[in-house]
């Protein structure tokens, strides 16, 4: 696979105008992501009304791979209930890992342009963290790490 | 090999054969995805010509078995070898006995060694340690666990802009308590060469030693310690067109000798009871258990491999390569230079706008061009110059003018691809 791929128009777009970035005035639930090799970081705010996402936002400092998954993760758990967000996220993982098939089945939609990552070993975490950081703040875990000890996703859908 | 005449004037480094140069290394032939490989990671790591690989062979193939123990054939052998090594490696930094010479894993093991060894006996509560802003993080960390652990100071040389030190503060830091200072020679993240042979004479005026960081330096300029007159110069031979896992110590025999073991162990001892333990002499004091063997008789080829080259030579010729990058990179917009002090090594570190310095690194991979990107280990240089990132292109004495301007046109390609 040319891993150029992984740099298609629609993560451009999404790295040069970011959907649901900023600040929300008070969420429910947040925590911030860190990706501690690179230095990057990122907030995940969200408003859960019962189970569901009503509103969500990011903002951060990262690559372009770890902004337009942030941005489009945004779009796609606003509006779905928490058990949907905790399957898209093991799925987004599984399939960033290389364990899930993007033309089988899943919930991932075109989020499946990010399949490409599991070719490039050193950028899977880029594109994970929004995944991690959103688990964290779904759980109030406030701070996580892509190094986290007891990592929080594997606690939650099991070592993938 | 084929070498250039050493004789040869900087001024006449034109005429540097890099093309025969290349020749010598192997890995330079690498294609990385269909594309020639351009390696610009040279700070990180430098790559290994074909007289050391031969040597490491050679080596593993007749001489090897255990140093300073059998009386056989093979145990003789490997220590004339191992010792050899030692004597290369003080020749080429200019140190005045042998014993000076510790080999250890490479340059974090020297500063550590020198944290225990020195600065856990020699300093202790309300102490002060000068460090640079500019340090590794390798020159730092240590000193912390030491300044913690004693109740020490640790206090920082700041730098300007273009990432060059500010002496007149470093003088301004020193105290009646001021009892180490630790400096790198070069910055790995921005190439700056410091002023360190003013900064020693300085601090020696005030009775306080001075380790230099010369992991950046010694492949890419002439080092003499007795010259710099420093108390401990700490550098890696991977860097060094030499293997992973071996670096060298140099330490001032009268300091050495003051200094307690750092590690215990086999080598290190003359005479061991459950009573007492009697050290071994400098430099054997600090070479526990059985060392590197192979990786020191490699360092040993390195070194003769560069020399032959001649390593102004070398310095001559990569600073024609800096120049030449550096004007050609300044001249595409949106790129910022992080790092412009007048005094530099073949390091360009850089920024471009818009575009984080992970996605420049994959796609210049794309490309078969090495850099490396992040904060390079030295976090407290990105936050004062307030770029939390940058890509960096380190190039050695192997690389080509051709070589910079596929790197140019690939910063280039990433530019149009985030247009």
């Amino acid at each position: 696979m040319n891993t150029k791929s992984i740099y298609q128009e629609v993560i451009l777009d999404h790295n040069k105008k970011p959907r649901n970035y900023g600040t929300l005035d008070s969420p429910s639930h947040h925590a911030v992501g860190h990706n501690p090799l690179c230095g990057d970081h990122l907030d995940v705010e969200l408003n859960l009304d019962g189970d569901r996402i009503d509103s969500i936002a990011f903002h951060g400092e990262s690559c372009a791979i770890c902004k337009a998954s942030a941005s489009m993760m945004t779009t796609v758990v606003k509006g779905r209930s928490r058990t949907d967000a905790e399957t898209m996220i093991k799925e987004f993982r599984e399939m960033a890992t290389g364990t899930l098939d993007p033309e089988g089945q899943h919930h991932l939609g075109r989020l499946k342009v990010f399949a490409g990552v599991r070719d490039l070993p050193t950028r899977v975490k880029c594109a994970i963290l929004p995944w991690h950081t959103l688990h964290a703040a779904l759980n109030s875990v406030n701070t996580t790490s892509t190094e986290a000890e007891g990592d929080p996703m594997r606690a939650a859908i099991g070592d993938a | 090999m084929k070498l250039i005449d050493s004789t040869l004037k900087p001024e006449f480094t034109s005429m540097f054969d890099v093309e025969h140069i290349r020749a010598d290394f192997p890995i330079l032939k690498l294609q990385v995805g269909g594309k020639p490989l351009v390696y610009l990671d040279n700070a990180a790591s430098s790559q290994m010509p074909q007289p050391v690989i031969d040597r490491l062979v050679r080596y593993q193939t007749s001489e090897h078995a255990n140093i300073n123990r059998g009386v056989h054939y093979l145990s003789e052998k490997a220590t004339a070898e191992y010792e050899a090594a030692r004597g290369k490696l003080q020749r080429f930094i200019h140190a005045r006995e042998d014993r000076e010479i510790i080999f250890t894993s490479g340059t974090t093991d020297s500063i550590n060694l020198v944290m225990h060894g020195y600065g856990r006996k020699f300093i202790g509560a309300g102490d002060e340690i000068i460090l640079t802003t500019l340090e590794h993080h390798s020159n730092i960390v240590p000193w912390q666990m030491l300044a913690e652990e004693k109740g020490a100071k640790i206090r920082v040389v700041p730098i300007n802009e273009a990432g060059e030190l500010l002496i007149d503060e470093y003088e301004k830091l020193f105290t009646e308590r001021t009892k180490f200072v630790g400096v790198l020679h070069v910055s790995n993240a921005l190439g700056t060469i410091n002023p360190v042979r003013h900064m020693i004479a300085f601090a020696h005026a005030r009775g306080v030693p001075v380790l230099v960081d010369g992991a950046q330096a010694v492949p890419h300029m002439e080092v003499d310690v007795q010259d710099l007159d420093c108390d401990f110069y700490a550098f890696s031979g991977h860097k060094l067109c030499g293997p992973t896992g071996i670096g060298v110590l140099y330490g001032k025999a009268e300091l050495l000798e003051r200094m307690q073991p750092f590690k215990g162990g086999g080598d290190m001892i003359l005479s061991v009871t459950f009573e007492k333990t009697t050290y071994n002499s400098i430099p054997h004091k600090f070479e526990a258990g059985t060392p590197p063997i192979a990786a020191a008789v490699g360092l040993g080829a390195a070194v003769d491999y560069l020399s032959a080259i001649g390593v102004d030579a070398i310095a001559a010729y990569e600073l024609e390569l800096l120049d030449y990058a550096t004007e050609q990179l300044s001249r595409l917009p949106g790129v910022r230079i992080i790092g412009t002090a007048a005094s530099k090594t073949a390091v360009l570190s850089f920024v471009v706008e818009g575009v984080h310095p992970h996605d420049i690194g994959t796609l210049l991979n794309q490309d078969g061009i090495a850099v490396r990107t992040g904060h390079h280990c030295v976090q407290p240089v990105m936050l004062r110059l307030g770029v939390p990132a940058t890509t960096r292109a380190s190039f050695a004495f192997y690389n080509t003018m051709a070589e910079a301007d596929a790197f140019i046109a690939g910063v280039r390609d990433v530019q149009k691809i985030f247009g």
